[in-house]
C-alpha cells in the first residue's frame, strides 16, 4: 500500500464517520433505563426487586404508550459514579433513552443528574437519600427525587424521639457524603427541638467491628444513639450495640432503615426501634394488593424503594401520555402538574425543584409478641404531612429555581 | 514497508474509522485513555523493569486536579490538562524518589503504600468531594477555537493525544536514554559499573511514566465529565498491571491490545454477568500467566521472530556456499 492510498483511505474513513454523526432519529418510543445497585449493599433494598416492580408497572399500564411498546433497560452501577454516568450517557446516545430511574446511591445519583441535565432526559432518583439532589446544588430541571431524602428522614425520626423526652444524642455516622448529610440534618432537628448533641464518631464504610466506636458512644452518657448509616453498616452496628448491652442504657435511633434490614435483624434485636419510612406494605388494601402480587413473583414483601419505583414508572408513563411526546422538557412540565394518587401515596405532587412531596410515616418495630408473621414488622407511630417532612419550597436551595 | 509499520497503519486506520463503523465514541475514548495509561505503565515495567503497584495514584490524581481546575477555577481545557499532568509528574517525582531506593518486591510495596496514601488524600481532601467525586467537569474547547462538546470531536482530540504519546514513548525507548533503561533492566550492577548514574535514569523513567498516566487520567476526566475515587483505587492499579501483562510487556502495541481486551470485556460483560466480570478477568489473567507468559502481542512477536530466524537460517545456507567458495578462490 502506498502512502497516497493509505492517506486516501484514512480521509474517507474520517469523512464517513463525521457523516454518521447524528444517527438516531427522534421517535416517540419510551425507553426506560434502570441504573441501580444490583449486587452491592443496596441490592436487597431496590436491586432486582426494583426491576420486577418496574416490569409490573409497565404491564399494569398496558405495555405500550403513544402507540409504541415500552422498552426497559437495566444495569448494575456497582456503586461507582463513573459507571452510572457513562451507562446513562451511552443509553442516551445509542438506545434512544427517554427516562432513567433509580440511582440508589447519592454519589452515583449526583453523577447521573449531571448527565440528565446535559442530555435533557428526566431522571427520577429513588433510593439515594442526599437532599442536595433536588433541594441543594445538585438539582437540575430534569431531576425528580422520589421516596425520601435526608431532611425528611431526620424530621421524622429525630423529632419524634426528641419529643418523647430523649434530649441528649450521640451519632454513629458513616464516613462519607450521605452519612454527613444525614447527621447534619438530624442535628438541626435535634437542636431545634431543645435537644443536645453530645458528640459523634465517624465510622469507615463497611466496618465490621464496631466495638470501639460503640464504647465511645456509651462513654458520652447520651440517651440516644443516632445511627446515621444504612444497609449492612446499620444492621451490623445495631447488632453490636445489642450484644454490648448498650441498647439497655441508650435508645437506638435508626435514621435510615429498610424492611429488608429489619427482616434480617429479626424482631428480637430490632424491637422498639423508631425510624421513618415513606411506605409500608401493610398500610391499606391498595398496598396489600400490590404486595401480594409482588410477593408471588419474588417471595419477598416489597420495600419502600421498590414501591416507589413502581409508582414513579406509572407517574412517568401517565405524564408521557398527557404530554403526547417523550420530549424531556414537555414531560417534566407534565410531571410537575401531576397529582399522584396510587398505592404508594395518596397526596403526592412534584414540587418545582423536583422533590416529590408526600406524607411520611414514623414507624416502630413490633415486639416478637405483637408480630403475627414473618413480614409483620412495623406498627405506625406518627404520620407527617409532606410539608412537615420535607420542609417548605422557600428553604430549597435548588439553583435553577431562582432563574 | 516493515510488518510493524503496516500493523501500526492498520491500527490507526481502525481507530480513525471507529466512529464510522458504529463503535460508540465515549467507549472508544475510555479505551484510548486506558491504553495510554497502560503504555505509560509499560514504559516503567517493560523497559525499565520496575513494577509499580500504585500507578492509579497518578492517573486519578491528575483526573482530580484537572477536574478541579476546570470546574472550580474555570480554567481553559488545555491548561487544566497541563496542570493535571504537571501535578502527577510532581507526585511521581516525590514517590519515585522514595521508591527507587529499593527494588523488586520492596519497590512494589512502597509504591503500593504511597498509592494508598494518595487514595486517602483524595477521599478526605476538601476539594475532591469525597465519595461523590468531582462531577460535571466541562469539556470546554481547544484554545477557545474547537468546541469539544461533540463526542466525535472529543474522540479525535483524544486520539491525537494518544498517537502523540505513543510516538513519544517509541522515541524514548529508541533513544540512548531508552537503551540505558534496558541495560538497567537486564543487569543493574553492570550498568552502574559502566558509570551510569542508575538512580537518575530510574527516577526520570518513573516521572515520565507517571506524567503519561496523568495525561490519561486528565483526558478520562474530561471525556466522562467526572473524577471519582474509582480512578485512584488500588483496583485500577491492579488493572493496569493486568492490561500490560495480558498484552505483553516491553512491546509497543501490547498495552494497547491489553487495554482493549480488558475494557471491552468490562463494558460488554458487566451488563450480562454484573460483578462476576472481576472473576472472569481474573481467570483470563491466570490463563495468560500459565499459557502465554509474553502476553498476546509478545507471543505474536516471538512467533514472527522465530519465523524470520528460520527463513534467514534457510536463506543463509545456499548463500554461504558460494561466498565460501569465492573466498577460497
Amino acid at each position: 500500500m502506498t502512502f497516497k492510498k493509505t492517506a486516501l483511505a484514512l480521509g474517507l474513513a474520517v469523512s464517513a464517520s463525521l457523516f454518521a454523526l447524528s444517527a438516531h432519529a427522534a421517535s416517540d418510543k419510551v425507553v426506560i433505563g434502570d441504573i441501580d445497585d444490583m449486587s452491592g449493599p443496596y441490592a436487597d433494598v431496590i436491586g432486582a426487586g426494583g426491576v420486577e416492580a418496574i416490569k409490573m408497572a409497565i404491564a399494569d399500564f398496558g405495555g405500550s404508550v403513544l402507540g409504541n411498546p415500552i422498552e426497559l433497560l437495566t444495569t448494575d452501577h456497582q456503586n461507582k459514579p463513573d459507571i452510572g454516568a457513562s451507562k446513562f450517557r451511552e443509553w442516551a446516545d445509542q438506545s434512544g433513552l427517554t427516562m432513567v430511574l433509580g440511582g440508589s446511591n447519592t454519589g452515583v445519583s449526583i453523577a447521573m443528574s449531571r448527565v440528565a441535565l446535559q442530555k435533557k432526559i428526566p431522571f427520577i432518583a429513588i433510593g439515594a437519600a442526599g437532599a442536595s439532589l433536588t433541594t441543594g446544588p445538585d438539582c437540575t430541571p430534569y431531576s425528580v427525587h422520589y421516596a425520601y431524602n435526608t431532611t425528611s428522614l431526620a424530621n421524622g425520626t429525630a423529632s419524634a424521639i426528641v419529643k418523647s423526652g430523649a434530649k441528649n444524642w450521640y451519632f454513629l455516622t458513616a464516613d462519607y457524603a450521605f452519612g454527613t448529610q444525614l447527621q447534619e440534618a438530624a442535628t438541626k432537628v435535634v437542636t431545634a427541638n431543645g435537644g443536645k448533641v453530645l458528640g459523634s464518631v465517624r465510622v469507615p464504610l463497611a466496618t465490621t467491628d464496631f466495638s470501639s466506636f460503640l464504647l465511645q458512644a456509651q462513654g458520652s452518657g447520651a440517651q440516644v444513639l443516632g445511627l446515621a448509616n444504612a444497609g449492612t453498616d446499620f444492621t451490623n452496628s445495631l447488632k453490636a450495640a445489642n450484644e454490648f448491652g448498650i441498647t439497655k442504657t441508650m435508645k437506638p435511633a435508626a435514621l435510615l432503615a429498610f424492611l429488608s434490614d429489619i427482616h434480617s435483624l429479626g424482631l428480637k434485636t430490632a424491637q422498639g426501634l423508631i425510624f421513618t419510612t415513606s411506605w409500608y406494605w401493610d398500610q391499606n388494601d391498595k398496598t396489600r394488593e400490590f404486595s401480594k402480587r409482588f410477593f408471588e413473583k419474588t417471595k419477598k414483601e416489597p420495600g419502600e424503594n421498590q414501591a416507589a419505583v413502581y409508582s414513579a414508572t406509572l407517574t412517568y408513563l401517565n405524564a408521557v401520555k398527557a404530554a403526547g411526546t417523550t420530549d424531556g422538557d414537555k414531560v417534566m412540565a407534565e410531571l410537575k402538574k401531576a397529582k399522584i394518587n396510587d398505592m404508594y401515596t395518596q397526596d403526592g405532587y412534584i414540587r418545582p425543584d423536583g422533590l416529590m412531596m408526600h406524607s411520611m410515616f414514623v414507624m416502630q418495630v413490633k415486639t416478637p409478641a405483637e408480630s403475627k408473621g414473618e413480614w409483620d414488622l412495623y406498627k405506625p407511630f406518627k404520620t407527617l404531612t409532606a410539608e412537615e417532612a420535607f420542609g417548605p419550597l422557600s428553604e430549597s436551595a435548588c439553583p435553577f429555581l431562582k432563574k | 514497508m516493515r510488518p510493524s509499520t503496516i500493523i501500526y497503519a492498520l491500527t490507526l486506520a481502525f481507530l480513525l474509522a471507529a466512529p464510522a463503523i458504529g463503535l460508540y465514541p465515549v467507549f472508544m475514548m475510555k479505551l484510548l485513555c486506558f491504553a495510554m495509561f497502560a503504555c505509560g505503565f509499560n514504559l516503567l515495567l517493560g523497559y525499565a523493569g520496575m513494577l509499580s503497584f500504585g500507578h492509579a495514584a497518578y492517573f486519578g490524581f491528575a483526573a482530580y486536579i484537572t477536574g478541579w481546575f476546570a470546574t472550580a477555577l474555570g480554567w481553559p481545557t488545555m491548561l487544566s490538562v497541563v496542570v493535571g499532568v504537571l501535578a502527577s509528574a510532581l507526585l511521581g517525582l516525590v514517590i519515585g524518589a522514595l521508591a527507587i531506593r529499593r527494588s523488586g518486591i520492596y519497590f512494589a510495596m512502597i509504591t503500593l503504600a504511597l498509592g494508598q496514601l494518595v487514595y486517602f488524600i483524595c477521599l478526605q481532601a476538601p476539594f475532591t468531594g469525597g465519595e461523590n467525586g468531582i462531577q460535571g467537569v466541562p469539556r470546554g474547547s481547544l484554545f477557545g477555537v474547537i468546541g469539544l462538546q461533540s463526542d466525535i470531536t472529543m474522540y479525535y482530540f483524544v486520539l491525537v493525544m494518544f498517537v502523540a504519546v505513543f510516538l513519544f514513548i517509541q522515541r524514548i525507548v529508541h533513544s540512548p536514554f531508552g537503551q540505558v533503561l534496558k541495560a538497567i533492566r537486564e543487569n543493574e550492577p553492570r550498568a552502574i559499573s559502566l558509570g551510569y548514574d542508575v538512580n537518575r535514569f530510574k527516577l526520570l523513567a518513573f516521572v515520565l511514566s507517571s506524567a503519561i498516566a496523568g495525561l490519561a487520567g486528565s483526558l478520562k476526566c474530561l471525556t466522562l465529565g467526572l473524577a471519582t475515587l474509582s480512578d485512584v483505587l488500588q483496583w485500577t492499579s491492579g488493572e493496569v498491571v493486568l492490561m500490560t501483562l495480558l498484552g505483553g510487556t516491553g512491546t509497543f502495541l501490547g498495552p494497547v491490545v491489553g487495554a482493549g481486551v480488558v475494557v471491552t470485556l468490562q463494558e460488554y460483560l458487566s451488563d450480562i454477568v454484573g460483578a462476576w466480570v472481576t472473576v472472569i478477568i481474573g481467570a483470563i489473567f491466570v490463563a495468560c500467566v500459565l499459557a502465554f507468559r509474553k502476553g498476546l502481542v509478545g507471543e505474536i512477536e516471538a512467533w514472527q521472530q522465530r519465523r524470520v530466524a528460520r527463513r534467514a537460517g534457510a536463506a543463509v545456507k545456499p548463500e554461504a556456499a558460494p561466498e565460501a567458495s569465492a573466498a577460497t578462490r
